[in-house]
């Protein structure tokens, strides 16, 4: 990748947050900080990785995206509106009555959405669904799914890689965004889901460790997993909570609370400081 | 009089799945180590390339029917009832449900017909627990030819659905040149109008048996057989209700949360008549012949008949 792709990326993603950040704002509610910590992950799979067109969100053969921490959806929406899935104004919305954009994804209702998720562990049992079905038609589609390391402490997750591995879904990419932070503190603290990687390795899978906010790593992880044939891949993202708002990082009570408007004027300037520099 | 098949209906469900396979080459059928009681093993070793055993993880079963459903697959997903509805229940509410996918889940062993495995593996909620989700529809076929002609239904119906198959096999008694399944509406199998009588599932036999026995007597029980649990027959059952006057419901199920209370949920708003509920009575099961166990919780005519008087008594 060179600089000028690294940079498009980086203002992508930046943009991507302070989307989130002002449809959460607008909402008075939501995840801001998963949103912020995967926002760079979601930029690089719909920018440069995955094959979809904006105008036939429900193309056949498109490739798939299963959010499985689906409260993370704000960063995702705006991804999605940078896209071209429908207007960035939605954001403004989100969380309203009647919206567009509901609190965790709703496939039904939102273009680009290709699974509801929300319930935690869900997500990458259907995205298995999804890289089965490519398999018993013999279509060259992909599946991507984006786990929260705290999501891991579900069985179905372990349900799913068992699952995965035994059916050679060299097709599904699981990412988890491990920003090492759940809602009633850190993941070390709560549940004790860490190692992932040497979990996923004894469960068959091909594992890559990153820093989930290189795009260059993520690009490599990205080529390695398609390049991996007869396993499926999981690339373990080591990234921070919050990312990108100097307040909300590595905080865990921003895991699931909007700004205030004081907060909101700070957040929005540093985003738009960032964007600035990048728009050089 | 066509003639009788003594069949279990998950047997029968297994066959029509196969015969509907030929036809749909969509049909993908998941199990969870249960193929060979569910009898999609049936399905299995005929199209083994449209079969996949998922291991003993109903919820992920359940999300991986969600993901080949949002691909344009009718996934039919198996397992016992008890695990199937209950243990993934919040799979199939979330990622089945909510967003109205082409879902099919057999849910196998049902009722206490179940038998020696005991109170664990007998469910006695699934349809309760079924009936509460948004757009679900649900199935409790009687017999062999209805359970044929169910599975048909439930292929060709979008959306998601529950079926319930026994695990005993019991006699036929629908006449396959006369049968006809409708989504959603109730079958008259006697007419009267001294009472009603309103069964689902394997007790409908028995009640068919002690509607025909008191007629001898001079008894005149209009016997619905109710099929499609939800959407419910409302007509029917309104109808009923205003011509007889009392109702009796049955089913092997608890009676709490399923045909019973569909029932009074139709009546109580429209036509408010006294229920009688006959169905196990809000207990767990317990390990016994399946034969039995039906004797004891008072699945037979007999019974039936002795609850029919002394409901008509009251009147």
């Amino acid at each position: 990748m060179n600089i000028a792709d690294t940079n498009q990326m980086k203002l992508l993603a930046t943009k991507a947050r302070k989307g989130a950040i002002v449809g959460t704002f607008n909402a008075k509610s939501g995840h801001p900080g998963g949103s912020l910590s995967a926002a760079d992950i979601f930029t690089y799979l719909y920018f440069k990785e995955m094959n979809v067109d904006p105008k036939n969100p429900q193309w056949a053969d498109r490739d798939r995206f299963v959010l499985s921490k689906g409260h993370c959806c704000p960063s995702l929406y705006a991804v999605l509106a940078l896209k071209g899935f429908f207007d960035m104004s939605e954001l403004e919305k989100l969380r309203h009555v009647g919206a567009m954009l509901q609190g965790h994804p709703d496939m039904k209702g939102t273009p680009g959405i290709d699974m509801s998720t929300g319930s935690l562990g869900q997500g990458i049992s259907a995205a298995c669904g999804m890289a089965l079905c490519a398999k018993i038609d013999s279509k060259d589609f992909r599946v991507y799914t984006v786990l929260g390391d705290g999501e891991c402490e579900e069985g179905e997750v372990w349900e799913a890689a068992m699952f995965a591995s035994h059916k050679g879904l060299d097709n599904l990419v699981v990412f988890v965004d491990c920003n090492g932070l759940q809602i009633d503190g850190s993941t070390a603290q709560v549940g004790g889901v860490e190692p992932l990687d040497t979990k996923f390795e004894s469960f068959g899978f091909n594992v890559l460790k990153i820093d989930g906010h290189d795009f260059e790593q993520i690009e490599s992880a990205l080529n390695n997993a398609r390049q991996t044939k007869g396993k499926p891949t999981a690339i373990i993202a080591k990234t921070v909570k919050g990312k990108g708002v100097s307040f909300m990082e590595n905080q865990v009570s921003w895991h699931g609370k909007a700004t205030n408007a004081e907060e909101f004027e700070i957040a929005i300037k540093e985003l738009d400081a960032q964007i600035k520099e990048l728009e050089g | 009089m066509a003639q009788i098949v003594t069949k279990a209906t998950r047997e029968s469900f297994g066959e029509a799945l196969c015969e509907l396979a030929k036809t749909n080459e969509n049909i993908v059928v998941l199990d969870a180590d249960l193929a060979a009681a569910t009898k999609t093993s049936i399905f299995e070793k005929a199209f083994p390339e449209r079969f996949r055993n998922c291991g003993i993880a109903e919820g992920n079963m359940i999300g991986v029917a969600a993901g080949l459903a949002s691909c344009g697959k009718i996934p039919v997903a198996a397992s016992f009832a008890m695990f199937a509805t209950g243990r993934a229940f919040e799979q199939i509410r979330n990622s089945v449900a909510y967003p109205e996918l082409n879902v099919k889940i057999a849910g196998s062993h049902a009722g206490i017909s179940t038998g020696e495995d005991g109170a664990t593996h007998q469910c006695l909620e699934d349809i309760g627990i079924m009936r509460t989700i948004p757009g679900m529809t649900v199935l409790n076929p009687a017999d062999h030819y209805e359970m044929i002609e169910a599975t048909k239904a439930m292929i060709e119906h979008q959306g998601p659905v529950y079926i319930r198959l026994g695990r005993l096999a019991i006699d036929s008694f629908n006449d396959p040149e006369t049968y006809s399944f409708e989504l959603g509406k109730g079958i008259t199998m006697h007419n009267g109008d001294d009472i009603t009588v309103i069964a689902t599932g394997l007790p409908v036999n028995e009640a068919r048996k002690a509607a025909e026995n008191l007629e001898k007597e001079g008894i005149n029980v209009r016997l619905i057989n109710i099929h499609t649990i939800k959407p419910i027959d409302r007509d029917i059952i309104i109808k009923a209700a205003k011509e007889t006057g009392r109702i009796i419901t049955i089913e092997e199920h608890n009676i709490i949360g399923g045909l019973a209370d569909a029932v009074c949920e139709v009546t109580s708003s429209e036509c408010p008549v006294p229920v009688r509920r006959i169905g196990v009575n809000d207990t767990f099961g317990y390990s016994g012949p399946a034969k039995e166990l039906l004797e004891i919780f008072g699945f037979t005519a007999e019974n039936f008949e002795k609850v029919i008087k002394e409901e008509l008594a009251k009147k």
